[in-house]
């Protein structure tokens, strides 16, 4: 070495006696959640990110502008096929921005699904090399998302200059909503990520389940359509109750259904703290069977 | 230098191999299998316990602060799944590691390498990976660089470099590491042969600088170089552990009593033409031997017993590496006489001299036909004697002959050059 510096630093350690002490043991079913672990793990999550972005970035020939097109062109069809041909009704909104602030969501989440679903069959090699808490992996793949959707959303904002709508206070809670479906796309995206390693069909199971599910949101219609005894069975689709409040928080028009948007908000606490335990029991065996 | 470091107590993993555990599963057969198993169990069948295997079993030892331990035996002993559990990558099925001080592990080098990225950026990458700080590499960022001599293609995404690039980038990455315990498999091998002397200097820096290490490697001459004391694993079990000196040896005299010799039963009927009765893998001297230098001359001697007279008899031996085959040698090969004309009666023995080197460090396993050319088989005696080939040279240039380098077989050619231009 070098420097002997760190050498004697270390020997005064050996005389403090201050190591860390871990204990390793035979997995006991339901094991602890540990969240801890995982902010010590900080910035091999920020680090694993940034790399999901800048890799994403760099091998398309498109790169960011893909950001704007996926939600550009989706909402230019249901425009003309749902609001053109359909007519379907928009609770007086221009149709095109009735349908992008749904799109904005639920193309965050779709993504972050998808990704965070591949996220440990993908990184096989991580986890089979290196020990730091999995759910680092599938934390870090939603997070990726985020940026898309801060792109897309600059253009939301210039189709509302476009239109004419102003935004009011109701847009101060649009962060929560925007909290609320990274978590939806994180508390299924565990539940899939820890069945992918075991069961490899997850990975086709995802496109048709995100299709599905893109019909069962109020993206190309407004939930107002649905009759109303039947409204509590809608909203326990998490993503009904964040599109209704991201529609709510930007366009301020509509009145935000309370009841719905809380069983939505109390099936994502059940998914998530359950995605969480499940990932958790599954953790300890990820490396064997990968 | 006393401070307990690890202990490990009474550990064991298994894995299932196949059924439950096979590399990955469908849901289909998950349901298949659930069906399946009531009922199999109404019918009396006890799950297969063959297919079950302990890669450790019962397994205690203890690493003092300051300590490099080096860890031997053969594939499948368990070395690597030991590594995992103290990693904290796989867990144990039983027993109990209590670890004092900040484990960083290092089972591959390069993990987490992205091609589509900067060497700038998978140094931070990287370094995160394996547990460094943001802080941490900042402060040490230019020392990997140096030591990866690689300041000019910084800003060059990694898939542009050549793999001795790639390598040093990795390495230099993983030698920066300052954990208190430092788990190391099989990384060293790597390089060209000047990278190796450095990397070797590495370890024995970590090592002096009272870092406790542990170091799984099939290089003896390292082990021997590194590492005070040595645990020799055997079949998922610690047979020695003792210093580095007396537990090579016993490893070395281990593999020596194993099957390199075999003496087959001699088939009475005069029937059987031609048949192999003996086989031993043999060194210059003609002693029977099992592990064989990367450098040293090793023989085959085959005794055949010839009871008919036939036209186009041969014997063969075959080579097998990991499953794969590596050649195959025929008796008649460079004797044409033999192809042609009728045996001669009576008991032989051939000596067969390999070329040297061609075996990499590796297991490898014997196998013996006999036959009739273009016709028939007769005489098929598959793996019955096997030999191990290591690096025990000692000298950087010899390690370019590892295990790792690419290939199945190690040759020396002559390479001749003159500058044309």
């Amino acid at each position: 070495m070098d420097n002997p510096e760190p050498a004697i630093q270390k020997t005064e350690a050996f005389l403090s006696g201050n190591y860390t002490h871990t204990v390793i043991e035979p997995p006991k079913g339901w094991a602890p959640l540990k969240l801890g672990e995982l902010w010590k793990f900080r910035e091999l999550l920020f680090f694993l990110t940034w790399r999901d972005i800048k890799v994403r970035y760099k091998q398309t020939a498109l790169g960011a502008a893909w950001a704007i097109l996926q939600p550009v062109l989706t909402m230019i069809v249901f425009s003309i096929v749902f609001g053109g041909l359909a007519k379907l009704p928009s609770e007086g909104i221009p149709y095109p921005i009735f349908t992008f602030t749904a799109l904005l969501p639920w193309q965050l989440f779709a993504f972050a699904l998808t990704q965070s679903s591949n996220s440990l069959v993908g990184s096989q090699n991580l986890i089979s090399k290196v020990y730091f808490p999995r759910l680092v992996v599938p934390f870090s793949s939603v997070l990726a998302g985020v940026l898309d959707f801060a792109i897309a959303f600059v253009v939301l904002v210039g189709m509302m200059a476009f239109y004419g709508i102003g935004l009011t206070p109701a847009i101060l809670l649009l962060p929560l909503f925007l909290i609320l479906a990274l978590i939806s796309a994180l508390a299924v995206g565990l539940w899939l990520s820890a069945l992918n390693v075991q069961y490899r069909d997850i990975r086709y199971v995802v496109p048709f389940l995100t299709q599905f599910w893109m019909y069962a949101t109020p993206i190309a219609y407004s939930s107002s359509l649905i009759p109303e005894k039947w409204r509590w069975l809608y909203s326990l689709n998490p993503m009904t109750g964040v599109v209704e409040g991201f529609r709510w928080a930007i366009l301020g028009k509509s009145s935000l259904d309370v009841v719905s948007l809380s069983i939505s908000a109390g099936m994502v606490v059940v998914l998530f703290i359950g995605g969480l335990y499940y990932f958790k029991r599954m953790e300890s065996g990820f490396a064997d069977i990968i | 230098m006393s401070e307990l470091a690890i202990r490990v107590e009474h550990l064991g993993k298994k894995y299932r191999l196949g059924g439950q555990q096979a590399r990955y599963s469908t849901f289909r057969e998950a349901l298949v299998n659930a069906a399946r198993v009531p009922l199999g169990w109404l019918k009396g069948e006890r799950r297969a316990e063959q297919n079950i295997l302990w890669a450790l079993d019962d397994v205690s030892f203890e690493v003092r602060h300051g300590e490099a331990v080096g860890i031997i035996g053969r594939n499948g002993a368990g070395k690597s799944t030991l590594l995992k559990i103290l990693a904290h990558i796989t867990s144990p099925t039983r027993g109990r590691v209590d670890i004092y001080g900040r484990v960083g592990s290092l089972l591959e080098v390069g993990t987490g390498f992205h091609p589509e990225l900067t060497g700038r950026d998978n140094i931070f990458l990287n370094g995160a990976i394996l547990g460094m700080t943001r802080r941490e590499i900042d402060h040490k960022f230019d020392e990997i660089v140096d030591f990866a001599e690689i300041e000019k293609f910084l800003d060059t995404p990694v898939k542009f470099y050549s793999s001795g690039m790639y390598v040093r980038l990795a390495f230099a990455v993983a030698a920066h590491l300052e954990p208190e315990i430092l788990v190391v498999d099989e990384v060293l091998a790597v390089g060209d042969a000047g990278f190796q002397k450095k990397c070797l200097g590495k370890m024995e820096d970590v090592a002096q600088a009272g870092r406790t290490v542990l170091f799984v490697s099939h290089q003896l001459d390292m082990i021997r170089a590194l590492c005070g004391r040595t645990i020799l694993l055997n079949a998922g079990h610690i047979l020695t552990y003792d210093t580095s000196e007396k537990a090579i040896n016993t490893y070395l005299v281990m593999n020596r009593s194993q099957l390199s010799r075999a003496v087959f039963e001699a088939n009475k009927d005069s029937r059987v033409s031609i048949q192999v009765i003996g086989a031993r893998v043999c060194d210059i001297h003609k002693h029977t031997k099992q592990t064989f230098d990367v450098f040293e001359q090793i023989f085959l001697e085959i005794d055949y017993v010839i009871r008919k007279s036939v036209i186009g008899a041969h014997v063969c031996f075959e080579i097998k590496n990991n499953g794969a085959i590596l050649f195959w040698s025929f008796d008649t090969d460079n004797n044409e006489k033999l192809v042609y004309d009728a045996r001669q009666l009576g008991i032989f023995r051939s000596h067969i001299k390999l070329p040297c080197p061609l075996l990499k460090a590796g297991h490898y396993l014997v196998s013996f036909y006999t036959g009739i050319a273009n016709s028939e088989r007769i005489q098929t005696l598959e793996e019955v004697i096997s030999f191990d080939v290591e690096l025990i040279s000692k000298g950087a240039t010899y390690l370019s002959y590892a295990e790792k380098r690419p290939g199945m077989i190690a040759v020396s050619l002559d390479w001749e050059t003159e500058k044309i231009s």
